[in-house]
């Protein structure tokens, strides 16, 4: 018999086989290709020896099954080096797609009845193979996920998942767990239909034995005759609705952005039509085609491969020894130093939040108080876990509280002169080694340490609103940041449980000042004549959270109005006005119109109504008879933000592929289904970009003119994944 | 090209299409059995000088399923040389009948046929026959496919009109159908549904609401407004139409096409056989056309299809003298007529479906015979009948007498 690495057996006395999954040198079993060589042979093994009676699937790790290895599914996606025509080499993609079901068939199809004991979560490819099997008990714990959470990164069960689940709890069920990926506790997955029993974990084996002994049914329901699926098929009363809707729920939630979904729905329309074979090919089908969609590779890449690289501390300078933060000052109880409050106390930090006016340090309190009160509503935490984060903040006024503290982060206005103030304040009190960071969204860290005695310790550390729901801190190096200061701001980071990204100086840094030129874009558009509400859907329809007028009522048009003006300021005869000015200038001075703050910017905000475009829009700017297509306002929409980011690259603002692809999505919600600006331009191609740019920039002006690096890339028909691959640098510093 | 005449048109009175209606207890066979003997009938036809009967049927299942032209001739007693066909343009299979059964005609290829329609809406509801547009993800995501409902609020929305222009159209449509009832203009085509012991079942239209005032309409929900939220449509109509930002909900039972059961058939043929068995020509067909337009708003057909037919009639829109569209929805009407221009004195003259209802299958060929009665009637000489059809479709037939 073939030696299998990821499982052991063992027949007992009744002809059981117990086949237990444990994944060598790894605290958690994945369905890698290894595993996948290894279920063959068992199967087989299974099949073909007479001594055997049935088997029972476990897991000797405390999960069963989290999925299959996403990074691998790029390889997936290529497939093997050898020069082949592009039919063959789709035909070997999707061949090597179905194997993997071909398989899964004929454990089902064996002969002998085959049990799942699910011990702890099984997830995607892990849930797939327990479908495959006659018979799923899981053990009691509340912890454990059950469930096909393929599409939350841009794919579709592969393994079965979309024929079998359908099949066996109606596809009326089934739809929204697969769409949405949402997993289920042991108890609900049983309620589902998806498990047959819960037992204690001890039991759980046996359980599966004495099913296989009770004269166990080797046949799975799809493949005996007659078999209907539960609740009818595709045009079956009730379910037909299923799809009407469903379809148009998708494309609302999706704007047709997001292929997994579609293809999704596909698989089970088409697959629960035929038998259970053809439905495999139908899902290879349908998977090898997503696999070959840009939009999963580059989710895949940035949502979940970079992101975690990130997570890890990619971007922490080697040779640190590792400094989480014990105390923390933070300067301004307002909305974001109460939000920064709440996530570190959490992390169980010591916080002392120190305001002006203890009131304010008090309210900046009360907001965790808030949070947790809800978070314990919904069962979330409990009184006692509320009282322990509470003591962690102290509310003060006295700069002497923040003594000792090894970190201090500056939450006041954006105001140079109040920054000083602050930072020359409670810098003395830092503790030796001590690093004072700032929550500064537009102003230049450099400019700002000048306030510094230890600029070196000085460093950007920008939260996004609202704190406890932004997964991301853009981390901003100044001319004189030390890799101390930025070491100790990714440890801080990975502590609170968010995802850090690092940039150097500039004004708006990465973030601000991409996002800055989607809104601005938008309100060029209002300004050349563009209907509101054809901006608006353009916006909605380029998978931005929020379109881009709308956008600029949450961030407060006077806001826009006071940065332009200190730009304008600072900038003196450099500074190019805009169409945007003018509007800006006509809202906020001539109108008093200064976004959702006063219920009125460009859009109305009726007391217990939907907001509304503001009639008077057309006032200020007449409404032009020939209005564009959507798509050229898409076009420039994204284009606009991918541009500056090429520009942030030329201008080392990024360096890191990652930080600009993550950064964006997280940080201010670019189109996620693209993988961030840089994957958005790679997947265009440089060139392509570069052209379009031109023809942009002549249409609209030269804030499309592509950049130096840019146009250089495209000559060299370069990407930036291979130019600024972060992997090459890394080796090539080793 | 051959000339093609209209010698004679039917209709049933209309029943509401459900349970409690009057012609629910009747089979949609013999609905369609009952036009077929009564064109023989009225003409003392020797079927067996029929080539074809052409019916439309826009859920060809169960008793309506598997060709019910052939089997309603069969069961009329035509002879068996009589071919038959059941064909689907939607809601313009009726007309859409008539134009293939006459292009037979005009190409020569048959002397005389049949054309018309059938639908029982209260037997065989409305989508039994499925389909895959709404269906199917590929294809619904595609298109962007919203039920028509959502269409003629979209409609509604992007040409201005108000729930009080489209109530208002209604309100009118009541009024011209009683007048027109009460006048006995529709007395020349409808023939009355009888039992097997040959009493009448229903004899009028029975949709009607000539009570209908602004009033009672207003109390009237919106019937999409719903469906568009809460199902999403709203939002695929919108990327679809990305320069609406609200939809307006105006459509509801009073002021859109009533489901009703019902059936009609024309009878066509050239000069010739028309001379031989005695028969007297009332109009010739003087071109007719379908169309596909943007199927997500579905119901702005008529308008292009208007536009070609008139082409190649060689024909302007003023030249027409009496237009007759399906009143599908009331915006669908108040859209046509905004578009080419159209006098509310010219269109739709002796109301609509939204008064008497519109059986899917045969409304078609009952306008061209109601527009073709009242050619007569007026002694006016040309019309063009039309309707919107589903998937964004338009057909429309030019007639004139002779």
């Amino acid at each position: 018999m073939t030696k299998m690495e990821n499982f052991t057996i063992d027949v007992d006395g009744d002809g059981i086989a117990l086949i237990t999954w444990d994944m060598p040198g790894r605290s958690m079993n994945v369905l890698s290709p290894s595993s996948m060589a290894d279920i063959g042979t068992w199967i087989k093994q299974v099949a073909e020896d007479d001594a055997i009676k049935g088997v029972v699937l476990t897991s000797g790790k405390p999960a069963f099954c989290a999925g299959a290895e996403l990074g691998g599914m790029e390889k997936a996606a290529s497939g093997d080096g050898a020069p082949k025509s592009e039919e063959e080499r789709v035909r070997a993609m999707y061949e090597n797609n179905l194997g993997f079901n071909k398989l899964l068939r004929t454990l089902e199809t064996c002969g002998k009845p085959v049990a799942a004991a699910i011990n702890g979560t099984a997830l995607g490819g892990g849930l797939e193979v327990t479908l495959a099997c006659h018979y799923r008990v899981a053990s009691d714990n509340p912890k454990t996920q059950i469930g096909l959470p393929e599409s939350k990164v841009g794919l579709l069960p592969g393994g079965g998942g979309t024929q079998r689940l359908p099949r066996l709890i109606g596809i009326a069920n089934a739809l929204p767990l697969i769409l949405q990926g949402k997993s289920l506790d042991p108890q609900k997955a049983m309620a589902a239909g998806i498990v047959h029993k819960v037992v204690p974990q001890a039991e759980l084996v046996d359980a599966a034995k004495a099913w296989i002994k009770s004269d166990a049914d080797p046949v799975q329901p799809w493949d005996k005759k007659g078999f209907k699926v539960p609740g009818g098929g595709p045009y079956d009363k009730g379910v037909s609705s299923a799809f009407v809707m469903g379809n148009a729920m998708l494309r609302k939630t999706t704007q047709g952005n997001y292929p997994a979904q579609q293809y999704i729905m596909s698989c089970v329309y088409e697959g629960a039509q035929v038998p259970i074979d053809a439905g495999l090919r139908i899902e290879a089908r349908y998977f090898t085609k997503l696999l070959m969609h840009p939009a999963s590779k580059n989710m895949i890449r940035s949502l979940f491969l970079s992101m975690q690289e990130l997570g890890k501390g990619a971007r922490r300078p080697q040779g640190i020894e590792r400094a989480p933060v014990k105390k923390l000052g933070i300067l301004g109880a307002g909305m974001m130093g109460a939000g920064i409050a709440y996530v570190s106390a959490k992390a169980g930090i010591e916080v002392v939040l120190l305001d002006t006016d203890l009131a304010n340090a008090d309210k900046g309190k009360a907001y965790s108080e808030k949070l947790l009160d809800k978070a314990i509503e919904r069962g979330r935490s409990t009184e006692e876990k509320k009282q322990e984060l509470l003591s962690l903040i102290k509310p003060t006024t006295d700069y002497a509280d923040l003594k000792d503290a090894d970190l201090i982060v500056e939450a006041v206005f954006e105001n140079r002169d109040i920054k000083a103030e602050v930072t020359k304040k409670s810098e003395p009190m830092l503790s030796t080694g001590g690093v004072f960071g700032s929550n500064t969204s537009t102003l230049p860290i450099s400019g700002l340490a000048t306030a510094s005695v230890r600029p070196e310790m000085f460093i950007g550390i920008h939260f996004f609103s609202p704190v406890d729901k932004m997964g991301l801190v853009e981390i901003i190096m100044g001319e004189k940041t030390s890799d101390v200061a930025l070491a100790k701001a990714i440890d801080y980071v990975g502590q609170i449980r968010k995802t850090p990204i690092v940039v150097n100086d500039s004004r708006g840094f990465y973030t601000s000042r991409c996002f800055g030129t989607y809104v601005s874009e938008g309100v060029a558009m209002l300004a050349e004549g563009i209907k509101p509400a054809l901006i608006e859907n353009a916006g909605k329809q380029t998978g931005m959270p929020v379109p881009p007028l709308a956008m600029s009522d949450e961030v407060a048009l006077d806001l826009a109005y006071k940065v332009r003006e200190q730009t304008r300021k600072d900038l003196g005869d450099k500074y190019e006005p805009t169409a945007v000015d003018g509007i800006l200038e006509e809202m906020v001075i001539k109108r008093g119109r200064l976004g959702r703050k006063n219920g009125k910017g460009y859009y109305d905000y009726p007391e217990g109504g939907k907001k509304r475009l503001w009639p008077g829009l057309s006032e200020i700017v007449a409404e032009k008879d020939d209005q564009p297509e959507v798509e050229e306002l898409k076009t420039r929409l994204l284009y606009i933000q991918a541009l500056e980011t090429a520009r942030c690259f030329e201008e080392e603002v990024v360096t890191d592929v990652r930080d600009a692809d993550v950064g964006a999505i997280l940080g201010w919600g670019f189109a996620p289904y693209t993988g961030g600006p840089v994957s958005f331009i790679d997947t265009i191609g440089t060139a392509n970009f570069v052209a379009e740019c031109e023809r942009l920039a002549q249409q609209y002006g030269p804030r499309f003119t592509p950049s130096k690096l840019l146009k250089e890339m495209a000559e060299k028909n370069e990407t930036f994944y291979g130019r600024f691959n972060p992997k090459a640098t890394a080796m090539a510093a080793e | 090209m051959t000339d093609c005449f209209i010698y004679d048109a039917v209709r049933t009175p209309r029943g509401k299409g459900r349970a409690s209606g009057s012609l629910h207890e009747v089979t949609a066979l013999e609905l369609a059995t009952q036009v077929l003997e009564a064109v023989r009938d009225r003409n003392e036809l020797d079927t067996s000088a029929v080539d074809d009967v052409v019916m439309g049927c826009v859920s060809p299942v169960n008793e309506q399923g598997s060709d019910i032209a052939r089997i309603a001739a069969l069961n009329a007693d035509y002879a068996q040389s009589v071919s038959g066909v059941q064909v689907n343009r939607f809601c313009a299979s009726g007309l859409e009948a008539t134009n293939m059964a006459a292009a037979q005609i005009m190409s020569g290829q048959s002397d005389m046929t049949i054309g018309g329609g059938v639908e029982s809406m209260s037997r065989v509801p409305m989508g039994s026959d499925g389909g895959a547009w709404a269906t199917d993800p590929t294809i619904a995501f595609k298109s962007y496919f919203t039920p028509q409902g959502i269409g003629a609020d979209l409609i509604a929305t992007l040409y201005g009109f108000s729930r009080d222009d489209v109530d208002a159209y209604a309100v009118e449509s009541q009024k011209r159908a009683k007048h027109s009832w009460d006048n006995g203009y529709f007395d020349k085509s409808v023939v009355p549904v009888k039992d097997v012991l040959g009493l009448t079942i229903l004899d009028r239209d029975e949709h009607i609401r000539p009570e209908t005032t602004m009033q009672s309409l207003a109390a009237l929900e919106p019937s999409f407004a719903f469906m568009g939220e809460a199902a999403g449509f709203d939002e695929v109509a919108k990327q679809r139409y990305p320069e609406v930002e609200e939809l307006v909900h105006v459509h509801h039972a009073g002021n859109s096409s009533g489901i009703v059961d019902g059936a009609s058939a024309i009878l066509l043929g050239n000069k010739e056989i028309g001379e031989k068995l005695g028969l007297k020509p009332r109009a010739r067909i003087r071109a007719f056309s379908s169309i596909g337009s943007e199927p997500s708003i579905m119901l702005t057909g008529p308008e292009f299809v208007a536009r070609k037919a008139l082409k190649r009639a060689g024909m302007e829109a003023g030249d027409i003298d009496l237009y007759e569209l399906n009143e599908a929805f009331a915006a669908v009407v108040l859209r046509f007529m905004q578009a080419l221009d159209i006098d509310h004195g010219k269109i739709n003259v002796n109301g609509g479906a939204i008064a008497m209802g519109h059986p899917l299958g045969a409304t078609g060929a009952m306008i061209l015979g109601t527009v073709l009665d009242e050619l007569e009637r007026t002694g006016k000489q040309t019309a063009l009948a039309t309707l919107c059809v589903g998937a964004g479709m338009g057909t429309a037939t030019i007639i004139e007498r002779v």
